[in-house]
């Protein structure tokens, strides 16, 4: 048959040695944890560059650091959380890994252009710390590289940091969209019999549909790093109007910095809801499987999680009501943004529900599960504030808008990203991570977090700016606001060193890690019925599994166990498809 | 053996059981063809974004703009024809397509030598594509066109030039490399067990390079 790829009785061919197990490794299982463990290490420098900044704003000159050292942490801090960071874990990590084990797949449908994935964003990673190294150091132009003043002398790392950095993005989104266009054909084409896309677990949903979001923003990303490489190097004006520098005209003229802004947000809104809907789908099943209790509404879950994504790319002038774009735009895009508020809320809601006479057992990825929920709530709520043209624009620019970011897309998804940890790390190394040291991380970052971050909407509505390097001799903000500045900055250092914790936990466990045999959670979802654990190459031993039921059977009155897996025949445990459909 | 919902509504309800109801989302859709038809929709806005940059700066600059079918006159035998390369280009490029589809067709009825000198000679024609657009490049070149300027008009259209018909030009480039490669395996019989859906899904991107100039020509040259 020339259609079909035939995965059942395709041999497979196991490969030997380290190098081709563990290097230049095709599995997908191999790739998710190469993604993952580069991820979380460039995510460690960042999380100094952090503790550096919050060291300047709390104690300032406490230690050596000048405001150009500022503003390239700034940046560097914020594109490496955003992308390198939470985009990469949660598409090339958990997306890698548990893509071919929930839906029943042997790998990804082309295993070598996913691992092209990997060794590109390897790439991209290592272009991206060089220009640390290079003269003038790396861009300090902000996260969201506005020009003109990305590329005008006088901005940190305006001539070398600058190209660098674009060169990483371009070379990440082409590893971005190998991994996509991998994970999306593997969901849509390579399932296993039964597992129709209704009876997915949620976490394959939301990744599924983060990636589609990836594969259709990043464009916009890519077209603004080529013409803004342009503008710098070979001196077009795409973003460059007409500009005087120290009384002299530059060689620009007519272009249009506005329209920069354009293209990033509508790669940057997306990209909120590409960290997002991972952390949705994950967390969902979390819940579920932590309380014991079918998820509530699963359908409901799925379309709301298509709907925000369709949304997420009409709301992106949101993040520009201060740049002076036509007024009738915000209209437009606060009322998008405050509709996309419905699908999030009927999340909360069904999370909430699912919980609801639940059994719920708190364990530490359950712990995580409840911090997302009261997080992202917070989070979001703060959204409605700045959704609003006439409430944001006292507020834009100040630490409310730090506060609600770093809130809704900072923490919350890292909260999802340890819990997911502790919940699939068993599946990964066959060992438990420890209960204990889990549960002291779990409470330093937790409660931390709110010292930190709830101080600094306050520090918002006082009018503290954002992005400033020192704040004396300001008359409009009270000395007070300093102290509250030196406390969040000593919170921050302790749950910066706190994370020791959490990769003292990873090694540790992993040599003297409880064994948690193969389904430790008694979960119903197919990467817990592997023949092996680690499952081995090819996940599924010799033939594949065969599905009969969603992946939220929990509590089946009639069954045997408070748990039916999805392969569980309907001779054995009657399936309610009426389930699926609440 | 397993027991899939059979749809029964139909309608917007129906079309998304249907879809989402089997193991396949496409029924009978390889793996390939799924993947190169995703990609084509993510180049798609690339070149999206990159046309909506090029418009948006038009409507910014504050230079007039230059007038193209002016600016891409040749004259030939001593008759000055605005548009004339563009529009050989373009035929080119068209014809081009034609011959690809006919590989298509030639694959599925597999006689493979057919459908490897129908795919050679489509490699050909965006041979030929990529050459004259090489020359026309020169030509502006020597008449003074640059990225950062030119003495027609706004700086933007060397810019926008540059940068649109060079990453098209890249497209084609690869395409040219990619169905070179496909056709010498055709030819040695490499797809013999598997079937020739491999020269469809060369098709597939052949046809997007095709059309996506298809929008270069109309939105660049034409307006």
């Amino acid at each position: 048959m020339a259609y079909a790829d035939d995965v059942e009785n395709e041999e497979l061919h196991e490969p030997t040695g380290f190098i081709w197990k563990y290097v230049w490794s095709q599995d997908h299982k191999v790739i998710a944890i190469q993604y993952s463990t580069t991820a979380i290490l460039v995510g460690l420098v960042a999380l100094v560059l952090s503790g550096m900044m919050r060291m300047q704003i709390g104690f300032p000159g406490s230690i050596d650091m000048d405001s150009t050292a500022y503003y390239q942490a700034m940046t560097m801090h914020g594109m490496i959380m955003v992308i390198y960071l939470l985009t990469a874990i949660f598409l090339g990590g958990f997306g890698n890994y548990l893509i071919p084990l929930m839906v029943g797949a042997r790998d990804m449908v082309f295993p070598f252009v996913n691992m092209l994935s990997f060794w590109f964003y390897l790439v991209s990673v290592l272009v991206l710390l060089a220009s640390f190294f290079v003269p003038g150091g790396p861009t300090g132009a902000g996260w969201t590289l506005y020009p003109p003043q990305a590329i005008t002398a006088g901005t940190p790392g305006s001539e070398w940091g600058i190209i660098l950095m674009l060169v990483s993005l371009i070379i990440f989104i082409i590893a971005a969209t190998m991994g996509g266009l991998n994970y999306v054909t593997t969901v849509l084409q390579a399932r296993t019999h039964g597992m129709t896309m209704f009876r997915m677990p949620l976490t394959v949903w939301g990744i599924f549909v983060a990636t589609i979001l990836a594969l259709l923003a990043f464009p916009a990303l890519f077209v603004s790093g080529v013409m803004m490489l342009l503008d710098q190097t070979i001196g077009t004006s795409f973003f460059m109007p007409d500009m005087m520098q120290f009384g002299s005209q530059l060689d620009y003229s007519g272009g249009s910095p506005i329209l920069f802004q354009h293209l990033f947000w509508f790669f940057g809104h997306p990209e909120v809801y590409i960290v997002a809907l991972p952390a949705f789908g994950l967390v969902s099943d979390l819940i579920s499987i932590h309380a014991r209790r079918s998820i509530f509404g699963y359908r409901m879950m799925v379309w709301a999680i298509v709907s925000i994504g369709v949304l997420s790319f009409v709301v992106w002038a949101h993040h520009m009501y201060v740049s002076g774009m036509n007024p009738y735009f915000g209209f437009f895009f606060a009322t998008t943004t405050l509709v996309i508020a419905v699908p999030t809320a009927l999340k909360v809601y069904n999370w909430l529900l699912t919980l609801w006479r639940g059994n719920i057992h708190l364990t530490v990825p359950m712990l995580y599960s409840l911090a997302f929920i009261v997080t992202f709530l917070v989070g979001g709520l703060t959204g409605l504030f700045l959704g609003n043209v006439v409430v944001d624009i006292p507020l834009s620019d100040t630490y409310f808008v730090v506060a609600h970011f770093h809130m809704v897309m900072g923490v919350a998804p890292i909260l999802v990203v340890f819990g997911s940890i502790y919940h699939w790390y068993p599946k990964m190394t066959g060992r438990m991570l420890h209960d204990g040291i889990g549960k002291l991380h779990f409470w330093i970052t937790f409660l931390g977090t709110y010292l930190i971050y709830f101080p600094m909407h306050y520090l918002g509505f006082l009018g503290m700016p954002r992005r400033y390097y020192a704040y004396e001799d300001y008359p409009f903000i009270p000395e007070s606001a300093q102290s509250l500045n030196a406390f969040i900055t000593v919170v921050a250092i302790v749950v910066g060193i706190s994370q020791l914790l959490f990769l003292f936990n990873l090694a540790y466990s992993y040599f003297k890690g409880a064994p948690s045999g193969g389904n430790p959670w008694r979960a119903t979802s197919l990467e817990w019925l592997t023949p092996e654990t680690p499952p081995k190459h090819g996940n599924w031993g010799t033939s594949l599994p065969v599905v009969h039921r969603w992946a939220y059977d929990y509590g089946v009155p009639g069954a045997e166990l408070d748990y039916v897996p999805q392969t569980t025949s309907p001779e054995e445990v009657p399936v309610h498809e009426s389930d699926h459909d609440e | 053996m397993d027991n899939t919902t059979q749809p029964t509504t139909s309608g917007m309800t129906g079309l998304i059981e249907d879809w989402v109801s089997d193991k396949d989302a496409f029924k009978n859709v390889s793996w390939g063809k799924t993947m190169m038809w995703i990609f084509l929709l993510s180049d798609t806005f690339i070149f999206s974004c990159f046309l909506v940059g090029y418009m948006s700066v038009r409507m910014t600059t504050d230079v007039p703009w230059p007038n193209a079918s002016e600016v891409f006159a040749l004259t030939i035998a001593g008759e000055h024809i605005p548009l004339i390369l563009i529009a050989i280009m373009t035929f080119v490029l068209i014809t081009s397509s034609g011959t690809m589809a006919m590989a298509v067709n030639c694959g599925y009825r597999r006689q493979r030598k057919q459908a490897a000198v129908l795919m050679l000679v489509t490699a050909v024609f965006g041979v030929c594509f990529v050459g004259m657009q090489a020359f026309e490049w020169t030509k502006l070149i020597e008449e003074g066109v640059r990225p950062w300027g030119n003495p027609m008009g706004a700086p933007q259209f060397g810019a926008a030039f540059f940068m649109i018909t060079g990453f098209h030009g890249f497209h084609v480039s690869i395409g040219v490399i990619y169905l070179t490669v496909v056709a010498l395996k055709v030819l040695r019989g490499d797809y013999e067990e598997r079937g020739y859906e491999i020269v469809e899904i060369t098709g597939l991107y052949w046809h997007f390079v095709d059309l996506v100039w298809v929008f270069i020509f109309a939105f660049f040259y034409l307006w």
